[in-house]
């Protein structure tokens, strides 16, 4: 850039998101690397951490556990997702769009949800276990490997059944009446031709189903039991009593960091030398399947989305049963409902209160930050754009420990405020704002903004003026997505909450633990009546049926 | 093998509504035929139905003897070019022009050396281990031609294959489309909306108007000897006159409105005495005369074109068509002995051997063996 700097409102904005950004991320980060690499008693340089990690099976089997079961359920969902994806754009089914609502809302429902309800569905005492036992026959046990593998596949799948979907919507239908005029028909169409033009696609998908399965903490908690995987071990060790094995859990997490960031740069290394663009001029066209494909389909289709709504259903179900201590007992009653609001009414105000607050600076950072770094180019704005990028490969307990670490101390002393739960929120999902406000300027012509500064309003006025009002819808909508994980947040908030900021996700979670099945059953059905509403308003605010993420 | 392709009485409808009525034609052997037609004139709609991606409703589509309504796409043997190009994204230009050779289990060698040649025809040689998406738009429409020419197909089937392309290289790639189609001598089915591109590119032409056929011919006979008059003005400019046939023994006389006569030889013998006509004149049949030996009219407005001269031409009412864009007359500057002014009165002669006569509802021609379907 030759244009000489000046300190105007894009400088003041620059300066503000590198102080943001650097504060709140990289100074956190540096300070984990940092004491990963010091003795947790003499504070000196040490590889001991490490050492301790690589050198008992208990630590490493941990990251191997990881490995295996996010790879297994990357494949699945990749498998799942696409197949999905085919027959929901390429054929009718009936009742399509309660099928996309219901595929949507298992996708934003609160994490650990799944876990909970198949255990009390499939566990030692769970529903279908006793059923089954009455019949003399052993229900397989859902706990451990197999468990996370059915809980976050059912859950993530739909990662890339939104990812996919968007992008069968973007093959040209000329494409495929190509390859037919060439003589190409059936199974051989969609491998030399569809399953190519969506790989990108289903790769980007594949990274967010592995990093979210990576990250995920309430799920291997509360189903894996005897199977450890990291994000649990780095919070079983950082949350020890014995408080000395912070810089361990620091070393554990230092390592998962580097994991992600392989696996993240590995999927842009292959992304980038196989990308293509498509634009569609005329979307492929619906068919029909006849007889029994037909049914098959529709079954399949039907038990798939029917399996991923049990958990919200069984959640709601037992909301309404009466208890006693952690058992349910015949009738039904409000009485979890009356015991939320005499005991955790803070934590229901908090949740609504921290991701509103978190939601008000996404949106005012994912405006201005998107517009820097798709407008006002240059060095320092790559930076920052590179650098909103890292909430997608730090899992949220990572961030949690890294923001505890930097922030116990005078002067910056933030641990157990609601500040800091607040700040990682905003760090964790200002991405979906910003992608999606990035994308609506991608589509307005600078122009516009030209033709307001050519008559007369100055560039910060055009912004509020011309600008902002016109990316406000796909603000909006990016933020509703970014409201609605917010609330359903645990991974990080559960590392940082004290007992005044507790919030409905970490309640939840803590209810589970004590085994008060109805109150984290009450709590579970308003955090998802509460997705479903904001999903509506988003539906309505974008006039969109589908999501990106 | 290239085809005749047999279009009998065809129709084509999307629920209640008939695009096609029932539409005829045949396209001989070889030929380059080209579908001329204002958009929605349903000229993509029969091109579908040949390639296989429309279905028929009614009648019966040929190639050679071979009815072919029920042969899916991909067994019919066509090579088509899109609008979009089509190009898959995901394959180099060398892979994208294998592709439908591999289909065909065709050896390695043999592949190779079809592709070398195909693409040295077209002149993508050095672009093809290039993704398509760094090719220009030319460039891309070159990887279509020669992807679906390399599999011989029976036809070939052009969708407005030029009209992404800036108008330098529509005249281009026209060219190189001609010169193509002709070295490998396959049957072409055309589409375009681009009247130029049609009379440049055919050796016969249809003009479809509402899904029926108006026209076909020559590119020549279908501008000289339009049929009816939306041919007439379709293609090209034409001014409307009103105007009587007079006949006697000696020849007929067209008589226009204002009075003015001009005998006429090549008047069909349908012509009668007395019968109310449509006289059509090209802006360039005009010529400058005196006074009593032409029609009268004024001069509206003039824009210069550097070759010619054009003049847009006030007539009273009663002369000419209603509802006609513009009455004009073009001035070639290589014989112009006179430069006519906004405001000028002047008699104009057209030339009585280049002007078309049709019945008084302009549906039909009442010129010498000019027909429907040539």
């Amino acid at each position: 850039m030759n244009r000489r700097f000046r300190w105007d409102f894009w400088a003041w904005v620059t300066l503000l998101s590198i102080i943001i950004f650097g504060l709140f991320l990289i100074y956190p980060l540096f300070a984990l690397f940092v004491s990963a690499f010091q003795d947790a008693a003499t504070g000196a340089w040490s590889m001991a951490n490490f050492a301790h990690f690589f050198e008992r099976k208990y630590y490493y089997q941990s990251m191997i556990n990881s490995f295996s079961v996010t790879t297994s359920v990357t494949i699945l969902a990749v498998i799942i997702g696409t197949a999905l994806a085919y027959f929901m754009t390429l054929y009718r089914v009936k009742g399509r769009s309660i099928v996309e609502i219901c595929i949507i809302i298992s996708l934003l429902s609160p994490p650990f949800i799944g876990a909970y309800s198949w255990i009390l569905i499939g566990g030692r005492s769970g529903i279908l276990t006793k059923w089954l036992a009455e019949y003399g026959i052993d229900f397989p046990s859902i706990y451990g490997f197999a468990g996370i593998l059915l809980v976050l596949t059912l859950k993530l799948y739909p990662f890339i059944y939104l990812y996919v979907a968007g992008a069968m919507k973007n093959i040209d239908s000329a494409l495929i009446e190509a390859a037919e005029s060439l003589g190409c028909s059936g199974i051989r169409k969609v491998v030399t031709i569809i399953l190519p033009l969506i790989t990108p696609t289903i790769l980007a998908g594949a990274l967010m189903v592995f990093m979210n399965a990576m990250a995920d903490f309430g799920t291997p908690m509360l189903i894996g039991e005897g199977f450890n995987v990291m994000p649990v071990m780095i919070y079983s060790e950082f949350i020890n009593e014995v408080g000395d094995q912070a810089n361990f859990a620091a070393a554990m997490a230092a390592i998962m960091v580097l994991i992600t960031s392989t696996i993240f740069m590995l999927q842009k290394y292959v992304v980038n030398r196989k990308s293509f663009t498509m634009s569609s001029l005329r979307p492929m066209q619906m068919g029909a399947l006849h007889g029994v494909k037909n049914v098959i389909m529709h079954v399949c289709i039907y038990t798939l989305v029917g399996l991923s709504m049990i958990p919200q259903l069984v959640v709601i179900y037992t909301s309404f049963l009466k208890t006693n201590g952690s058992i349910f007992i015949e009738g039904y009653s409000f009485d979890s409902y009356i015991r939320i609001f005499s005991e955790l009414g803070t934590a229901v105000s908090n949740t609504y209160l921290f991701s509103t607050a978190a939601m008000l600076a996404i949106v005012f950072l994912g405006m201005t930050v998107a517009y820097l770094t798709t407008r006002r180019k240059s060095w320092l704005t790559d930076i920052i754009d590179t650098l909103t990028m890292f909430p997608y490969i730090i899992p949220g307990s990572v961030l949690g420990i890294t923001l505890l670490l930097a922030f116990n101390e005078e002067p910056m002393l933030l641990s157990g405020t609601a500040l800091i739960i607040i700040i990682s929120l905003v760090i964790r999902r200002l991405p979906y704002t910003l992608r999606s406000s990035s994308a609506i300027l991608y589509q307005l012509s600078p122009s516009l903004e030209e033709a307001s500064i050519s008559l007369g309003a100055s560039p910060v006025k055009t912004f509020f003026k011309v600008t902002a009002v016109m990316m406000l819808p796909g603000v909006m909508s990016g933020a509703i997505i970014s409201w609605i994980t917010a609330i359903n947040e645990l991974s990080s908030s559960v590392i940082l909450f004290t007992g005044a900021t507790k919030t409905m996700s970490v309640a939840i979670y803590t209810e589970v633990i004590r085994a008060s099945y109805g109150t984290a059953a009450a709590l579970s059905t308003i955090l998802t009546l509460t997705t479903i509403t904001a999903m509506v308003i988003f539906f309505k605010v974008s006039g969109r049926r589908d999501v990106t993420l | 093998m290239s085809v005749a392709i047999s279009v009998d009485n065809v129709v084509k409808k999307y629920g209640d509504i008939t695009i096609i009525p029932g539409l005829t034609e045949h396209i001989h052997n070889g030929e380059f035929f080209t579908l001329l037609g204002p958009s929605g004139c349903g000229k993509t709609t029969l091109l579908r139905m040949i390639a296989g991606f429309n279905s028929i409703e009614g009648g019966a589509i040929k190639f050679n003897e071979q009815v072919i309504n029920d042969i899916p796409a991909h067994k019919r043997n066509i090579g088509m070019v899109f609008q979009s190009y089509a190009i898959f994204p995901h394959l180099t230009v060398r892979e994208n022009v294998e592709y439908g050779l591999k289909l065909r289990k065709m050896p390695k060698d043999e592949m190779k050396a079809k592709v070398d040649k195909i693409l040295d025809v077209v002149q993508i040689t050095e672009y093809q281990d290039r993704l398509p998406e760094r090719l220009s738009g030319g460039q891309q429409q070159r990887v279509a031609l020669a992807r679906a020419i390399v599999i011989h197909p029976s036809v070939l089937l052009m969708d407005e294959p030029l009209s992404n392309l800036d108008a330098k290289l529509r005249v281009e790639m026209r060219s190189a489309i001609r010169e193509v189609q002709k070295q490998v001598g396959i049957t072409t089915v055309y589409v375009t909306h681009d009247q130029e591109e049609a009379l440049s590119i055919s050796d016969r032409i249809a003009v479809m108007k509402k899904g029926v056929i108006q026209q076909t011919a020559s590119p020549h006979t279908i501008y000289t000897r339009p049929y009816n008059i939306f041919v007439s003005t379709f293609i090209g400019h034409s001014n409307l006159f009103k105007g009587n046939i007079e006949a006697d023994g000696a020849g007929k006389t067209v008589v226009f409105a204002d009075g003015f006569r001009l005998p006429m030889t090549t008047l069909s013998e349908e012509a009668a005495d007395g019968q109310e006509v449509v006289i059509s004149v090209r802006p360039e049949e005009f010529a400058i005369c005196s006074e009593g030996e032409g029609v009268r009219c004024q001069v509206a407005t003039k824009v210069f074109l550097g070759k010619y001269v054009n003049y847009s031409l006030s007539f009273p009412e009663e002369m000419i068509l209603p509802n006609q864009p513009s009455i004009e007359f073009s001035q070639d500057l290589g014989h112009a002995e006179k430069i006519l002014e906004v405001g000028d009165t002047v008699y104009l002669k057209p030339n009585a051997m280049k002007v078309n006569v049709f019945i008084a509802d302009g549906s039909r021609s009442l010129m010498e063996g000019v027909v429907e379907n040539e």
